[in-house]
């Protein structure tokens, strides 16, 4: 019996020792109505060795293109050391550190983590994770309308050029709570969110403003003047930021005069596998005054009756198995786990290491594009980027793109889906991961796929006329 | 001894990461990080050995029987995590096109119809993240069912009080006021209460069923009446879905909604406090609301259900497809348990749950319900040895750290004194049960000629009792040295 080690004689043996005849007996408090009989989608059992052959041809068939696609989710090296040890069953299947005295392993991580991102961020306070970065910044936005107790409107400004899932995802968790997310504009030349948009709210009670550095399309945003003018108008600031694009852009903690109230975003660019989407984290660092407000987790260092340093679960008032209906979240289980991966992974590859990885990438990215742009592929935005950019091309999007793919190349991300104004426009991508080959190859591809479209684009123009 | 202790300025695991720095001077300066990002300065080797070494102050299912009631610790299959780690998993983005993604799609669409078979759901979306946002997404859609008919009178979640805190805390988040359901002696919902309480106001009820009493909720029938006839709808909390997977299904007991915790009854790891997954099941009315994106299927070929083509979704939960890696580890297990393995799940679970609770009864220890069956848990009260040998749950708990046993879960349920949630799991064998007996009974008599030995426990953890006081005063949070 897979996982499951009676024998026949300790199966008669327990019963023996309960007092009933058959397993069967120990469901007898179950209405007979409500019994089932056969499952009929659950197949029969395979053994590892079938199921491990049928998970290897499916990894295969998906093949392994070469990537150019980032839009939230970004390959980078990860040391073997990283999930080697993560996986160790030690960590890998404990449970939240409820018994402190037994858990030291994990409450030690967690502060070190802890201790990692303030510092990267440079911030007060860390809690130990949220989900993901899209439903870190709905926690961050629930938490500044807690925390913002001058504010009444419950009206967040929330910029266009922030990834529309995130986007998404906030407005799903918070809409009940009667908050209103307020879209600001992009600037079409620049690609940045420009104070001037915010113009309008002048006076206006406003709880908070989201700003994205770098934004979605890859440029970076004016931090210092969107933070000011959010401080300005009596506004909290919520920071969504890529953690490892910190170790070299100017962290949350000093943008504007003052920093920023709460920095949040997605953790899977330090030691992260794309994986589909997930597990990710999220992490989120806020200023001390607001430690009370955090949603989820959080580890504090103590001492133990003999005075030895320990580490436990603090703070656990704002949370939903003590405070129930009037908790912070209802957040529980958190993503522990890839938390312990990333705290690995910045250990090991340190604060210069990460520096060089952010600055490589950027370089990449640069040289990808200049090597992409020509007569029929422009960059869309004038304005810096990091590791991300826009490219518009003359052509049409699809059909280069399934071009691309078919040659086992993911070109990007297209962005008219979610941004209609931003038609034929691909925000692509290129980590330290990528070599001058890879670079080289993407552009031979391009050029080929955009003589093919870009020429048949004119021709069914012409037959039209 | 913290990471940064280890810290040498200069020195580096050089091999991890470009040889060197781009230049970034395109950037404007203004924009650019002026000092260190203040991070560890270690050899690989020196984190490797820091890093095993914290392992080893763990208790974990691997190293320790570990019966942490509603927390199902089951063996987490080491297969598993090996085929959903494999590269050509790992590598893919979230955005790779349907083309490169049949494989992986065809697990979650698998996984999908599994789910949808073991609860008797009508549709299953498998994209919250964890229990808590499975429980987010299944109340926003009876809120969206409600609101798509007008319905809009209806604010109040009912719960009864031996909920998890997750449940009212959702509710809360959905804009809902929360009314209590008091529990009758015998571990059963108060019907009576139920009744006076449900009305044109009652939006639905959120049940655990088994209860977190371990008792599994008898009246479910009448309740689901009870609450549909008043126009509310039923959510299940799947926490205790082991105990009954493959023999009742929530949907067959009129729950309109239900959320698994992929991590508890499909057996992927909790990973020192996740990720979990939390997918919702729905019956027909609510299929429309489910949270995106879905998987779908056409003569063989995979794609994705999104907005697009489910406008009434209560929306997206996260960037992408909440935790995908967790959700490959369920399939693996669900393959491999299959269907007649699946069924074996809650009859050993309960099996061994029973032998346990006869076996600390014949030992002397008072259970919180006598007269009920265990599901695949059940609470133990110390309220007797609290009385007579001032000894506590938490005290009985401590002390099972230095016999080598994770504690079980202690003071939850709120309503029994001095409680011990128990849950074994069907993955443990009998002499590991007996071990956990022969334990408790050790502690017993310690605790009529030494009670100091429980109230200093425990004596073999890396630290004695931290004080928990201290932590939330001189809130210490991140380490302030260089």
């Amino acid at each position: 019996m897979p996982f499951i080690p009676h024998t026949e004689g300790e199966v008669a043996a327990m019963l023996d020792a309960i007092g009933v005849d058959t397993i069967e007996n120990l469901f007898d408090e179950i209405p007979q109505s409500l019994r089932i009989g056969k499952l009929n989608a659950v197949p029969e059992a395979m053994s590892e060795m079938e199921i491990g052959r049928l998970m290897m041809q499916r990894a295969e068939q998906d093949g392994h293109p070469l990537n150019f696609i980032g839009a939230g989710a970004y390959e980078h090296h990860i040391p073997a050391a990283v999930w080697e040890i993560t996986t160790r069953g030690e960590f890998y299947s404990a449970y939240t550190p409820y018994q402190a005295e037994a858990s030291q392993g994990t409450l030690q991580v967690i502060y070190e983590y802890q201790t990692m991102m303030t510092r990267l961020m440079a911030m007060d306070v860390s809690n130990a994770s949220l989900y993901d970065g899209a439903s870190g910044l709905a926690e961050a936005v629930l938490m500044a309308v807690r925390a913002n107790r001058k504010s009444k409107s419950k009206k967040i400004l929330v910029p266009r050029a922030l990834h529309p899932n995130y986007r998404k995802t906030t407005y799903s968790i918070v809409h009940n709570q009667g908050i209103e997310l307020i879209e600001v504009p992009y600037d079409a030349a620049g690609g940045h969110t420009p104070v001037e948009a915010l113009k309008e709210y002048e006076g206006q009670d406003i709880t908070a403003v989201v700003i994205a550095q770098p934004n979605f399309f890859g440029v970076l945003e004016d931090v210092d003047d969107l933070t000011n003018w959010a401080q300005n108008n009596g506004a909290l600031t919520i920071a969504v930021v890529n953690p490892l694009v910190m170790s070299v852009l100017k962290p949350p903690g000093q943008w504007g005069d003052n920093g920023v109230d709460i920095a949040c975003g997605e953790g899977q660019p330090l030691g992260v596998p794309l994986s589909s989407g997930g597990p990710y984290y999220g992490f989120m660092c806020a200023k001390q005054a607001h430690v009370r407000q955090m949603p989820g987790r959080i580890v504090g260092r103590t001492v133990d009756r003999d005075g030895r340093i320990g580490y436990t679960l603090t703070l656990q008032a704002r949370e939903q198995h003590i405070r129930r209906t009037k908790a912070t979240s209802n957040i529980c289980t958190n993503q522990g786990l890839a938390v312990t991966a990333s705290t690995i992974f910045m250990s090991i590859v340190g604060g210069a290491g990460l520096q060089r990885m952010a600055s490589q990438s950027h370089a990449n990215t640069v040289s990808l594009i200049n090597q992409l742009s020509g007569e029929h592929v422009k960059p869309r935005f004038s304005r810096p980027c990091f590791h991300e950019a826009v490219l518009t091309l003359d052509a049409s999007l699809d059909a280069v793109m399934q071009d691309l793919a078919s040659q086992n190349l993911l070109p990007g991300f297209a962005l008219q889906d979610d941004y209609p104004e931003l038609e034929n426009s691909l925000l692509v991508c290129a980590t330290e991961t990528k070599t001058g080959q890879d670079l080289a190859r993407y552009a031979e591809l391009l050029g080929q796929a955009i003589a093919t479209h870009a020429s048949s684009g004119v021709l069914s123009q012409s037959h039209g006329a | 001894m913290l990471i940064f202790e280890h810290s040498r300025p200069g020195r580096e695991a050089t091999a991890q990461s470009p040889a060197t720095m781009a230049d970034l001077s395109d950037l404007p300066a203004n924009q650019l990080r002026s000092e260190k990002p203040g991070l560890p300065e270690v050899s690989e080797l020196q984190a490797v050995r820091h890093y095993t070494r914290l392992s080893q102050k763990n208790f974990s299912i691997d190293t320790n029987f570990y019966p942490l009631g509603s927390c199902t610790m089951k063996y987490n299959p080491r297969g598993c995590n090996t085929y959903a780690m494999l590269p050509g998993l790992l590598a893919r983005h979230p955005y790779a096109p349907e083309s490169a993604s049949q494989g992986y799609m065809a697990c979650l669409y698998e996984l999908q119809e599994m789910l949808k078979d073991v609860t008797g759901m009508k549709s299953v979306s498998l994209t919250p993240a964890a229990g808590a946002q499975g429980e987010f997404a299944g109340v926003a859609m009876i809120r969206a069912y409600h609101d798509a008919r007008n319905d809009t009178a209806r604010t109040e979640i009912l719960v009864p009080d031996a909920a998890h805190g997750t449940n009212p805390a959702t509710a809360n988040m959905c804009g809902y006021e929360v009314r209590e359901i008091p529990t009758n002696k015998e571990g059963d919902v108060d019907i009576e209460a139920l009744k006076a309480a449900v009305g044109p106001q009652t939006a639905g009820i959120m049940l655990t069923n088994p209860s977190t009493l371990g008792v599994f909720e008898r009246k479910i029938e009448e309740i689901a009446k009870t609450v549909h006839q008043a126009g509310g709808l039923l959510y299940y909390d799947g926490a205790n879905l082991n105990a009954i997977l493959g023999k009742v299904r929530p949907g067959d007991m009129g729950f309109d909604v239900i959320h698994m915790n992929l991590h508890k009854t499909f057996s992927t790891p909790h990973g020192g406090g996740g990720p979990g997954a939390g997918p919702v099941g729905v019956s027909e009315r609510l299929a429309p609301f489910l949270p995106v994106p879905m998987v779908g299927e056409n003569n063989g070929h995979y794609f994705w259900i999104t907005e697009k083509d489910k406008p009434q979704s209560i929306g997206r939960m996260s960037a992408f497809m909440g935790n995908a890696g967790v959700l490959l580890r369920a399939y693996i297990y669900a393959r491999m348990l299959g269907r007649e393995g699946m069924q074996r799940v809650a009859e050993y679970a309960t099996l061994n749950a029973n032998y346990l609770l006869a076996r600390l009864r014949e030992a002397g220890f008072d259970l919180a319900f006598p007269k009920r069956r265990a599901t695949h848990e059940f609470i133990v009260t110390l309220k007797k040895q609290k009385k007579e040998l001032d000894v506590t749950a938490m005290d009985f708990a401590k002390r099972l750290l230095d016999y080598g046993y994770h504690a079980p879960t202690t003071y939850f349920p709120l309503l029994v004194p001095e409680c011990l949630l128990i849950e074994p799991t069907e993955s443990e064998a009998k002499e590991d049960l007996d071990g956990f007996v022969e334990a408790m009974v050790k502690i017993h008599e310690e605790a009529k000629d030494n009670a100091e030995l429980l109230k200093e426990a425990p004596h073999t953890q890396p630290v004695r009792r931290l004080d928990d006081v201290r932590a939330a005063r001189e809130l210490d949070l991140a380490w302030t040295g260089s």
